[in-house]
């Protein structure tokens, strides 16, 4: 049974159709990226499944309910998009308040701080922290009582590497507990290790909804090789397998996936003319950009 | 209980909000102001100086009791959608009601903290002056549940403007319309009515209605004893006798009710 099952989902704002007959489903334990450019209607969908904005037509069920129920939501954790907690109040004040909210213990939320490396700075006021720290109470808010689902708008932005880092891990343990976490985001990178499943959206329609591996196979990106060659056997070497020669010893060589061993064991048939190989696999970017682009029967 | 929480909340906030102390710091040295100055000139008119000291506190309440309120909510629910909180408190199990009352409890507890401590520091201030602890404190009590009537009806307003109005910005300033609309605009326009009437038709019938239908006016003439009304209020007496006591009580029970209802109706239609 799907913790998630989204059908043919709209949502329209007069003539502008912000999200287009949109369906996939979550299951318990996976950790999903929703990829798209700005306006692609990330934002909007996590708010339909909420039941903070209305559907124009199909249908979300959430949790064995519809969005907004209160049983929906005592299950549900979220983080909005650039949320700013109330200045004045302190990390711990504002936690405690959230897990009151959810009929869940307030020692709950100390441990929560704890669990998002916030305890020394738990009682002062929010006012002082940075950006990376408030996204930190954001993150441990949406925790709060052991949700089933977890969504995440924008949650990485304004983290530094080491905060990204430590983020994906939570998400990992979380999924590991058999929460379902969905999560939208720009920064592609940073999702090759730390995703089960990727949908991408662009102009508010699904576009991909695959895991990476798979992605890539469809895509049919070329998969580029750079080889470094020892001395001036550049020229040679590009001569040899094809390639274009990018400065006076290395050359740039593309292939399909299925291509690459064989690529590589003529390079390696080349022998001492070649210093280092390089395999450059299609980035998450690439594969973005390829998907954007396409219309959804090309996937 | 989420009502509870909401207003546990708001209440730490408010505590560390520098117009809520501004607010209880004004109210208090405006009533000793007003007391000790009112005191001076009736020793021999036989009124209760505690009479004398409410009524000069009445004539500051109606303008400070609602901007305290108004500055209170103003931002209450434009703030909160402006910093995203608002999207994440209703993903929480909490109703747009509960949100509401949650936050009129709290800041209807503000309120009272501010007019109580200035009306608990004047009564003592005459109780000090006269050496005599033995009189009514009617005076003082009336004001006290009138001043919060007044305030919960402009906390309800400012509620309303808060949900009609997406910018804090722009809801401070429809807030700020309001007070000078309601407090100072209102009286003015229904003098210059009641100068070009000459005593006609509007004087008689129309003017004491439309005069206890402004909140602010109906918490006036209810504070306003009949021994002073004639020297400090010539006008308005006979208009406070025509509605009655039961016209002016009604005016300023029901303007809460209606102005909190009318929030909820706008706040139940903002999209967060």
């Amino acid at each position: 049974m799907s913790l998630l099952k989204l059908e043919k989902v709209t949502k329209q704002y007069g003539s502008l159709t912000t999200v287009n007959e949109v369906s996939f489903s979550l299951e318990a334990g996976q950790r999903v990226a929703l990829l798209g450019h700005n306006g692609a209607g990330k934002t909007t969908l996590m708010r339909m499944m909420l039941g903070l904005t209305t559907i124009t037509s199909g249908h979300i069920d959430i949790l064995d309910t519809v969005p907004g129920d209160s049983q929906a939501r005592r299950q549900t954790g979220y983080l909005p998009e650039n949320v700013a907690f109330h200045g004045a109040l302190t990390g711990r004040e504002q936690l405690r308040h959230f897990a009151r909210l959810k009929s869940v213990p307030v020692t709950m939320a100390d441990d929560l701080l704890h669990r998002v490396g916030l305890n020394d700075a738990a009682d002062r006021r929010i006012r002082t922290y940075s950006k990376g720290m408030r996204q930190r109470i954001g993150l441990a808010q949406a925790l709060i009582g052991q949700p089933k689902l977890v969504l995440l708008d924008e949650p990485t932005s304004g983290l530094d590497p080491v905060s990204r880092h430590e983020f994906y891990e939570i998400v990992h343990e979380l999924a590991g507990e058999g929460t379902a976490v969905l999560l939208s985001s720009h920064a592609l990178s940073e999702l090759e290790t730390s995703t089960d499943r990727i949908i991408i959206l662009s102009q508010g329609r699904l576009v991909a909804n695959n895991d990476l591996a798979s992605l890539r196979r469809n895509a049919r990106l070329p998969v580029r090789l750079n080889v470094t060659a020892t001395a001036n056997t550049a020229d040679q070497i590009a001569a040899e397998l094809g390639g274009q020669r990018v400065n006076c010893s290395s050359v740039e060589l593309t292939c399909q996936q299925d291509e690459k061993v064989a690529l590589l064991g003529q390079i390696t048939r080349l022998g001492e003319a070649v210093k280092d190989v390089n395999v450059i696999p299609v980035s998450l970017e690439e594969l973005y950009r390829h998907y954007s682009k396409s219309t959804p029967e090309d996937q | 209980m989420s009502i509870i929480n909401v207003a546990r909340i708001e209440l730490l906030i408010a505590r560390r909000n520098m117009w809520v102390a501004t607010s209880v710091l004004m109210m208090a040295v405006f009533s000793l102001v007003l007391t000790l100055a009112g005191g001076a000139p009736t020793g021999s008119v036989g009124v209760s100086p505690l009479t004398v000291a409410a009524t000069s506190i009445t004539t500051l309440s109606v303008y400070l009791v609602p901007l305290v309120a108004l500055l209170l909510s103003f931002d209450a629910i434009s703030g909160e959608a402006e910093r995203g909180t608002l999207a994440l408190s209703l993903s929480y199990p909490l109703s747009r009601a509960e949100i509401l009352i949650g936050k009129f409890l709290a800041h209807f507890l503000v309120l009272g903290f501010a007019v109580g401590v200035g009306l608990i520091l004047s009564g003592l201030l005459v109780v000090w002056q006269t050496g005599n602890a033995d009189m009514s404190f009617f005076p003082l009590i009336r004001l006290f549940a009138t001043s919060l009537a007044l305030g919960s009806a402009f906390l309800g307003l400012g509620y309303l403007v808060s949900s009609l109005v997406r910018q804090p910005g722009v809801a401070s300033g429809a807030a700020i319309a309001i007070w000078l609309v309601a407090v100072v605009l209102y009286d003015l326009v229904l003098l210059g009515a009641l100068v070009s009437d000459g005593g006609g038709v509007f004087t008689k019938t129309f003017f004491p209605w439309l005069l206890v239908a402004n909140p602010a006016d109906a918490f006036r003439l209810l504070n306003m004893p009949d021994v002073l009304v004639p020297e400090l209020t010539s006008g308005i007496s006979n208009a406070g006798l025509v509605s009655g006591f039961a016209g002016q009580l009604t005016s300023l029970l029901l303007w809460p009710v209606l102005a909190l209802l009318l929030a909820w109706a706008a706040f139940r239609r903002v999209e967060p």
